[in-house]
C-alpha cells in the first residue's frame, strides 16, 4: 500500500477518551500521526468532565478541559469513534489490525444539531449517570452540556420504542430528521502502528462498605456525587444541599480511604476494599471541603483520615490553608461505622481517634472519599488484547519502563497504570506518545490528512460586499426571534449586498448555498447570525475557504445561545437584540482584513539542560526521534541523583540503569554531551533558539528549536538533629549508600531510627518532598533483609506511600518495623546521653514520651531546588515560591512552560521517583517534538503588531506580556518594540496598555472594536425619544 | 413601560462568553438589554472604550472575564482589573455613577451565574435611570477618554501593580495607600487638563471663565493652564492680545 513505509503504519489508536486519551490524541495528531480515539460512551471527557473544581488551584474543571474537547472533536487527524469498543488486536508492533465494534447511536451525527427538542419531549426518564444518579435524564440524551461530539444518543436500554416497540416521539419532533431507529452495530478492522491504552478507572463502589450505609442512608454520598452537588451545572445548580430533604447541611464529614488502604480486601471477601492507596482522595476531599466552605460559609467540614497524603506540588500548602484559613477540621482516626437517625436523617459517625479513644459525632451529610479501582471494561479489554495485569488489576508495567505494557507497541497511561491525579495522567499520556512516536518516527506524516484549498481571492482595494446568513436553527431561533425580519433588516445595513435565511445554516446543503452565494454575488465578507462562534466558527471558515475567501473575513452574531434561548418569552425584544447584534458584527465585518498565517521554519534540534536520569532520558528520546541534541551537565559526570540510588522498592537495580543509560547517551551519534558545562545565554524563540554553552574548553554556540529543562534538585544538608556533629546521624541518601556498600557494618547497628520530614512541611518550606516516606520504607526493608534481627523505628508525621507503594508500607509493618507518629509542634528530640544517642518522642497512642536509644539515625532531609533564579531569568520562565520551576498550568500543561518551545521535566519541577521522572522526561520530549514536528510553526495571525513609527521603546508591553512574546530591540531608529509572532497568543493586553497606542491586535483592532461599540444609533434613538 | 437600559457587554472568549453560551444551553433566562462584543481576553478592553460606549449612547457597560487565576492568558484579567479600577475612579471624579461600569468574573461553567449577574446588573441600571448624555456630559466623557488614551495614565495602569510588588531602583517599595493616592492625584490632574482642553476647543475663554466652567479654584486652574501652555496643548488667542488673555486649543 502506498501509505505505508516498510510495513509500519503511521496511525495510532487511543483507547479511552478521558483526559489521558484526549491529551495523547492531540499530541499524536500534532506529531504527524492519524489518530483513532475509541470511546465506549457517547462522548469524550471522562471523569474530569464531571469534576467541579481541581486542586490545588481551584480551577474550574470543565473550563480547562472544554477547549481540549473541542480541539479533539474537530481535529482533521483525529477520528472519534464513540460508543465503540476494541474487540481484539492482531499483528505486531508497527502494524496492528484492530477490530472495533461500534454500537448504534440511533441518531445521525451529521444531522443532529443538539437542539434538545427530542429530549424535552422524550417520555422515558432515567437516572442521570453523569450526575451520579442525583437527577434524571431522558432516554435520548447528551452526556453533558459541553459534550464532544455534541450529538444526542438514544440509550437503547431505556428507550420506550426500542424496548417496547411504541413511541418514536423524538423521531416525529426532530426537525433535522436525525433520528434513525434502523441504526445497527458496526464492525471494522483498523490498521494502526501502535496503540495507547487510556481506559481510566472505575470509582470504588461504596455500597461494598456495608458499615458506612451508602445506598441505605440518603445522606451518605460518594465524593463524586459531592462534586456534582457543588457544580453550577449540577443537580442543585451549585447550591450545597443534601439529598434527603434538599436542605443545606451544616456539618459535613468526609471519610477518607473508602475502599482504599483496606487490608480486608486480601481475605477474598467481596464486601471490602483495596490494599493500595488511591493517591488522590486526600486532596480531592480537602478541595471539596474548601469549595463547600466557599459555597456556604456556615458549613463546618470535618475530614476523618488515617494519613493526609498531600504529596504533590503545592499540595501541602493547600492542606495547611484548608486548616488555618478555611477552618476545616481534620481528625486522625479510623471510622468504624455510620448510623442514621431515622427522623432527621442525620448521621452518627463512630470512630477511634489517634489516642485510641472511641468517639461518636453527628453530621448532616457524610461524603465517602471513594478510591480508584481498575475499570472493569479495561480488565476485559486487557484479556481480549493479551496484555498482563498486576495483582490488583492495573496494567502491569515495569518501574524503569512505566508506560510499556507487556505487549510491544502497546502503551499505557493514566489511572489504568495505577491510581494518580490529573497532571500525572497528562504527563503519562504525553509520555506514551513519545514511545509511539519513537516506534513510528519514520512513517510520521504518512497518513495524516491535509486539506487543499483554492488560491485566495485578492481583496485589496475592494469595497466590502457583505453576505449575511440568518439561521432559524429549526425552531431554536425562529420560534423566538423573527428571522425573516432580521434578514430584511440585514439588507438595509451598509455594505450588505446579500442576505438569506436558512433552516439550519450549519447543515451540509446550507454550506453549498453559502458557497454559491459567495460566487454569484462576489461576496467578500461573510456574516452568519446563528449560534456561537466557539463551536461553529471553524466550520463556516472552512466553507468560505473552499471558495477562495480568507478565513478571517468571517464573523458571527450569536442570536441563539445569547439571544433566543435566554429571552424565550420576549420575542419582540429578542428580535430587536438579534438585529442589534447583527448590526454590530456587520459594522466590524466592514473592517475585516484577510490575514495570512505565516510559517516560521524550525530547527529540529534540542537542548537538554541537566544530565541526570531525566535529562539523559530526554536526550535519548529526542535522539530516537531524529533530533540532534546537546546535553549540558554542570558536574563532571552524568547521572545526577541516580548515582546515589542503589535499590528501589520494587527491587530493580538503579545502578544498572545508570550504566546502561550513560553508555547509550555517550555513544549516541545524535547526542553531544557537555560536562562541567553551563548554559551561559539563550536567545530566540520556539523553533529558533541560540544557546551559548560555557565549558572548560571555552564557549560553544548551539542552534536548536526546543529546550528541555531537567536541572534536577538536591537533598538539603540538614541543620538539625545533630547532623554534622555526630557521625551516627546521617541522611537517607547516606544510609542507602551504607546499606549497599557496607552492609557488614549493620551488625553494629541493632537499632536504627529514621526521622521523616526533616526540613519539609515546615512553615519555612511548607511542601512535602514526596518520596521520603517511600525511601524510608525501602531502606528499612533493605536493612531487615540484610540483618533480620535489626530493629527499625520510623518517626513520621503522615506516611505517604501513595499509590501502589502502599503495599511496601504494609509489608514493613508486617516485618515489625515500628512506626511512631509525631506532630510538628512536638518534634522528636535527639541528644547524646552518656555517649549514646537518645531520641525522645511523644507516642500519642500511649500518651507518653518514649525514649529510644538508636545506634544510627537517618534523616529524611527535604529535597530542595538548586539556585534556579539565573536560569529562570535567562529562559524567561517562572519559579514557584519554593524555587522549583513553575509549569504553564498545574493541571493540564504539566511539562510545558507558558513560553513556547521550552519544556520541563524531573525534579526541577518537583520531587519525584524514578518512574515518574522517566514518564515526565518522555512527556517533555513528546510535547517538544510535537511543537516543531511539522517543520514549521504556524503563526497565529490574530496577534499584535507594533507600529514602530509610533513606538518609543518604553518597554511596558514587554513587561506586561504574559508570554514573553513582545520585546524591545535596537533598530536603526532606536529602541522599538516588536511582537515575536511565533510566541504571541493574541490576548491584546499590550494593545490596551500601550501608552503610545502603537500596538494593534489583528482581528480585534481598536478600529474594529470601536466600530462595534458605535454601531447602534442609540444616541439618535434617545434624542428622538 | 419603564426605562429599559441598553448595556454594552464585553465578554472574554474563554470564560464569560462560554458562560453566556452555557446560560443559553441551559435556558437560564435574563433580560434582553445587553449587546455583546466578544474579545479574546478581558485584558484587551482598552479603558478608553468605556467612555466611548457612554458617548455612543449606552447606559452601562460590563466587562466580564475569567476568575482570578483562571485567565486563559494567565494575567489578562489582572490587567482588566487595573484598567477598570482606574476607569471607575475617573467616572466618579466627574460624578458619573461608577456602578454603571461592572467588572466581574464568570467562568465557562457558570451559566446560572452569568444570567444572575446580568439580571442583577440590568435591575441596578434600571434603578439608576438613563445615562444623562447632555452636551456637558459629552465633554466630560471626552475628557475621560483623552485621559485614558494619554501616556501618563496608561503608564500608571500598566505599572501600578508592579510598583507595589517590586522595589524600584532605589530599593523603595510603595505601599498600597501611597500608590492609590499617587494614582488618584495623577488621574485628577490628567482629567482636569483634558477638561480644559475640551472647553477651550470650541470657545476662547479666560482663566477665570475656565475655572468657573470647571468649578475649580482659580489658582489650581492657572497652574494647569501654564503646564498645558508649556506642553503646547493650548495657547493664547492672538486676536485678544493686550487684553485679559484667553486660551485656545492649539
Amino acid at each position: 500500500m502506498a501509505d505505508k513505509v516498510g510495513d509500519k503504519v503511521g496511525a495510532v489508536m487511543v483507547v479511552g477518551g478521558g483526559v489521558a486519551g484526549i491529551q495523547a490524541s492531540l499530541d499524536l495528531a500534532e506529531s504527524g500521526y492519524y489518530v483513532y480515539l475509541v470511546e465506549s460512551s457517547p462522548a469524550i471527557g471522562g471523569v474530569m468532565a464531571q469534576l467541579d473544581k481541581t486542586f490545588p488551584t481551584n480551577d474550574c474543571s470543565m473550563c480547562i478541559l472544554s477547549p481540549k474537547l473541542v480541539e479533539c472533536g474537530r481535529h482533521l487527524n483525529i477520528k472519534l469513534l464513540t460508543l465503540s469498543e476494541v474487540a481484539d488486536v492482531s499483528g505486531t508492533q508497527g502494524n496492528f489490525q484492530v477490530r472495533v465494534v461500534q454500537h448504534p447511536r440511533y441518531v445521525d451525527v451529521n444531522k443532529c444539531i443538539a437542539c434538545g427538542l427530542c429530549a424535552e419531549k422524550c417520555p422515558a426518564k432515567v437516572d442521570n449517570g453523569y450526575e451520579e444518579g442525583l437527577s434524571k435524564r431522558k432516554a435520548i440524551y447528551i452526556k453533558y452540556a459541553q459534550a464532544v461530539p455534541l450529538k444526542y444518543a438514544i440509550d437503547p436500554a431505556h428507550c420506550i420504542y426500542l424496548t417496547k416497540g411504541k413511541c418514536r416521539a423524538c423521531e416525529k419532533l426532530c426537525t433535522a430528521k436525525a433520528i434513525n431507529f434502523e441504526d445497527k452495530e458496526q464492525e471494522s478492522i483498523i490498521n494502526v502502528g501502535s496503540i495507547i491504552l487510556s481506559p481510566g478507572f472505575d470509582e470504588f463502589d461504596p455500597s461494598r462498605l456495608v458499615a458506612y450505609g451508602y445506598g441505605r442512608y440518603p445522606n451518605v454520598i460518594s465524593s463524586i456525587q459531592f462534586e456534582r452537588i457543588l457544580n453550577a451545572s449540577g443537580p442543585f445548580q451549585g447550591t450545597l444541599l443534601r439529598p434527603s430533604d434538599q436542605q443545606a447541611p451544616k456539618k459535613v464529614a468526609w471519610i477518607q480511604c473508602a475502599g482504599s488502604r483496606d487490608m480486608t480486601g486480601n481475605s477474598g471477601n467481596a464486601f471490602c476494599g483495596n490494599e493500595y492507596c488511591s493517591s488522590v482522595c486526600c486532596m480531592y476531599a480537602i478541595k471539596e471541603a474548601v469549595i463547600a466552605k466557599e459555597h456556604a460559609h456556615h458549613v463546618e467540614p470535618t475530614i476523618f483520615y488515617m494519613d493526609i497524603r498531600a504529596h504533590g506540588k503545592d499540595f501541602d500548602a493547600y492542606y495547611e490553608r484548608a486548616k488555618t484559613e478555611h477552618g476545616i477540621r481534620f481528625i486522625r482516626s479510623m471510622v468504624s461505622r455510620v448510623a442514621e437517625r431515622p427522623k432527621t436523617k442525620d448521621l452518627v459517625i463512630s470512630y477511634v481517634d489517634s489516642e485510641g479513644k472511641i468517639k461518636e459525632e453527628e453530621f448532616n451529610l457524610v461524603v465517602l472519599s471513594v478510591g480508584l479501582t481498575p475499570s472493569k471494561e479495561a480488565k476485559e479489554l486487557a484479556q481480549r488484547i493479551g496484555i498482563q495485569l498486576d495483582p490488583y488489576g492495573f496494567c502491569k508495567t515495569n518501574e524503569f519502563a512505566p508506560l510499556d505494557t507487556t505487549r510491544p507497541g502497546i502503551y499505557v497511561c493514566g489511572a489504568f497504570q495505577g491510581p494518580k491525579d490529573i497532571p500525572e495522567t497528562v504527563v503519562q499520556a504525553s509520555g506514551a506518545v513519545a514511545s509511539a512516536s519513537a516506534l513510528l518516527a519514520d512513517v510520521s506524516g504518512s497518513l495524516t490528512k491535509k486539506k487543499d484549498y483554492p488560491p485566495e481571492l485578492d481583496l485589496r482595494n475592494q469595497e466590502p460586499r457583505i453576505g449575511v446568513f440568518v439561521c432559524h436553527c429549526g425552531i431554536n431561533i425562529g420560534a423566538t426571534v423573527n428571522v425573516p425580519e432580521v434578514k430584511e433588516y440585514a439588507k438595509t445595513l451598509d455594505g450588505v449586498v446579500f442576505a438569506e435565511e436558512n433552516i439550519y445554516t450549519c447543515s451540509q446543503d446550507a454550506q453549498e448555498k453559502i458557497k454559491k452565494a459567495i460566487q454569484e454575488n462576489h461576496l467578500n465578507r461573510i456574516v452568519v447570525a446563528s449560534c456561537t462562534p466557539r463551536t461553529h466558527e471553524p466550520m463556516f471558515q472552512e466553507t468560505i475557504r473552499e471558495v477562495g475567501l480568507n478565513k478571517y473575513v468571517f464573523e458571527m452574531a450569536n442570536i441563539r445561545d445569547q439571544c433566543s434561548w435566554v429571552h424565550m418569552h420576549q420575542p419582540k425584544e429578542a428580535t430587536e437584540k438579534a438585529k442589534d447584534l447583527l448590526r454590530m458584527v456587520v459594522a466590524k465585518s466592514r473592517l475585516l482584513q484577510p490575514l495570512e498565517e505565516p510559517r516560521v521554519e524550525v530547527i529540529k534540534k534540542g537542548l537538554v539542560i541537566g544530565g541526570g536520569l531525566t535529562g539523559m532520558r530526554a536526550a535519548l528520546k529526542l535522539a530516537d526521534q531524529g533530533f540532534d541534541c546537546a546535553l549540558v551537565e554542570r558536574e563532571a559526570e552524568l547521572g545526577g541523583n541516580l548515582r546515589h540510588i542503589y535499590h528501589t522498592l520494587e527491587g530493580n537495580d538503579p545502578q544498572e540503569l545508570l550504566r546502561k543509560m550513560t553508555y547509550q547517551v555517550m555513544s549516541h551519534p545524535r547526542i553531544q554531551v557537555f560536562t562541567k558545562a553551563t548554559l551561559k545565554n539563550l536567545s530566540g524563540y520556539i523553533g529558533n533558539f541560540k544557546s551559548v554553552i560555557s565549558t572548560e574548553a571555552g564557549e560553544k554556540e548551539f542552534e536548536h528549536g526546543v529546550v528541555i529543562v531537567a536541572v534536577g534538585a538536591k537533598e538539603k544538608t540538614p541543620v538539625e538533629y545533630l547532623y554534622g556533629q555526630d557521625s551516627r546521624v546521617i541522611t537517607q541518601t547516606e544510609l542507602e549508600e551504607k546499606i549497599s556498600r557496607h552492609a557488614e557494618e549493620f551488625k553494629r547497628y541493632p537499632h536504627i531510627a529514621m526521622i521523616q520530614c526533616v526540613g519539609s512541611r515546615t512553615p519555612e518550606r511548607p511542601n512535602c518532598s514526596r518520596i521520603c516516606c517511600s525511601v524510608a520504607v525501602k531502606n528499612a526493608l533493605k536493612i531487615k533483609e540484610k540483618n533480620p534481627g535489626a530493629k527499625v523505628t520510623i518517626l513520621y508525621r503522615d506516611i505517604r506511600t501513595y499509590g501502589l507503594a502502599e503495599r511496601y508500607y504494609t509489608e514493613a509493618r508486617k516485618q515489625g518495623i515500628e512506626f511512631i507518629q509525631y506532630e510538628l509542634d512536638s518534634k522528636p528530640d535527639l541528644k547524646i546521653e552518656g555517649g549514646r544517642l537518645q531520641l525522645k518522642v511523644k507516642d500519642r497512642i500511649i500518651g507518653e514520651e518514649v525514649i529510644l536509644q538508636p545506634d544510627l539515625v537517618a534523616l529524611a532531609s527535604a529535597i530542595i531546588p538548586y539556585e534556579n533564579e539565573a536560569l529562570a531569568k535567562m529562559l524567561k520562565v517562572p519559579l514557584t515560591a519554593d524555587g522549583f520551576f513553575l509549569e504553564a498550568h498545574m493541571k493540564l500543561r504539566p511539562v510545558d512552560f507558558a513560553t513556547d518551545g521550552i519544556f520541563l521535566a524531573g525534579l526541577a519541577h518537583f520531587p519525584k521517583n524514578i518512574s515518574e521522572s522517566l514518564s515526565q522526561a518522555d512527556a517533555a520530549v513528546a510535547r517538544a517534538t510535537a511543537s516543531v514536528a511539522k517543520g514549521y510553526v504556524s503563526v497565529l495571525p490574530t496577534i499584535s503588531e507594533v507600529d514602530q513609527t509610533v513606538c518609543v521603546g518604553c518597554g511596558l508591553c514587554e513587561e506586561l506580556c504574559p508570554f514573553s512574546a513582545i520585546r524591545v530591540v535596537e533598530t536603526e531608529k532606536g529602541r522599538k518594540a516588536e511582537t515575536i509572532a511565533a510566541s504571541c497568543k493574541g490576548c491584546g493586553v499590550c494593545a490596551s496598555s500601550c501608552p503610545q497606542k502603537a500596538i494593534t491586535v489583528h482581528h480585534f483592532s481598536d478600529g474594529q472594536l470601536i466600530a462595534q461599540i458605535e454601531a447602534l444609533n442609540l444616541v439618535k434613538e434617545k434624542e428622538a425619544a | 413601560m419603564g426605562f429599559e437600559p441598553k448595556i454594552l457587554s464585553f465578554l472574554c472568549n474563554w470564560c464569560a462568553y462560554a458562560g453566556a453560551d452555557l446560560a443559553g444551553v441551559s435556558r437560564f433566562q435574563y433580560p434582553p438589554n445587553t449587546r455583546v462584543i466578544r474579545v479574546m481576553c478581558s485584558g484587551r478592553v482598552d479603558p478608553a472604550f468605556i467612555p466611548k460606549a457612554f458617548l455612543a449612547g449606552y447606559d452601562a457597560v460590563t466587562v466580564l472575564g475569567c476568575h482570578p487565576g483562571d485567565c486563559h492568558y494567565l494575567t489578562g484579567n489582572v490587567q482588566a482589573q487595573q484598567k477598570m479600577d482606574l476607569t471607575h475612579k475617573l467616572l466618579a471624579m466627574v460624578q458619573i455613577e461608577p456602578e454603571r461600569l461592572l467588572l466581574d468574573w464568570v467562568s465557562a461553567g457558570e451559566g446560572e451565574r452569568f444570567s444572575r449577574v446580568i439580571r442583577e446588573f440590568v435591575e441596578k441600571i434600571r434603578n439608576l435611570g438613563p445615562f444623562p448624555l447632555d452636551q456637558e456630559m459629552k465633554r466630560k466623557l471626552q475628557a475621560i477618554e483623552a485621559s485614558l488614551e494619554g501616556e501618563k495614565i496608561r503608564w500608571m495602569v500598566g505599572k501600578g501593580y508592579e510598583l507595589i510588588e517590586k522595589e524600584n531602583v532605589y530599593g523603595e517599595r510603595l505601599s498600597r495607600e501611597k500608590l492609590d493616592k499617587l494614582i488618584e492625584e495623577t488621574v485628577r490632574n490628567e482629567l482636569i487638563k483634558n477638561r480644559i482642553i475640551g472647553v477651550v476647543e470650541s470657545q476662547h475663554l479666560s482663566a477665570k471663565e475656565i475655572s468657573h466652567a470647571l468649578n475649580l479654584e482659580l489658582k489650581e486652574t492657572l497652574s494647569h493652564l501654564s503646564l498645558l501652555v508649556v506642553e503646547g496643548k493650548i495657547g493664547f488667542d492672538p486676536s485678544e492680545e493686550g487684553k485679559v488673555p484667553k486660551y485656545i486649543r492649539k
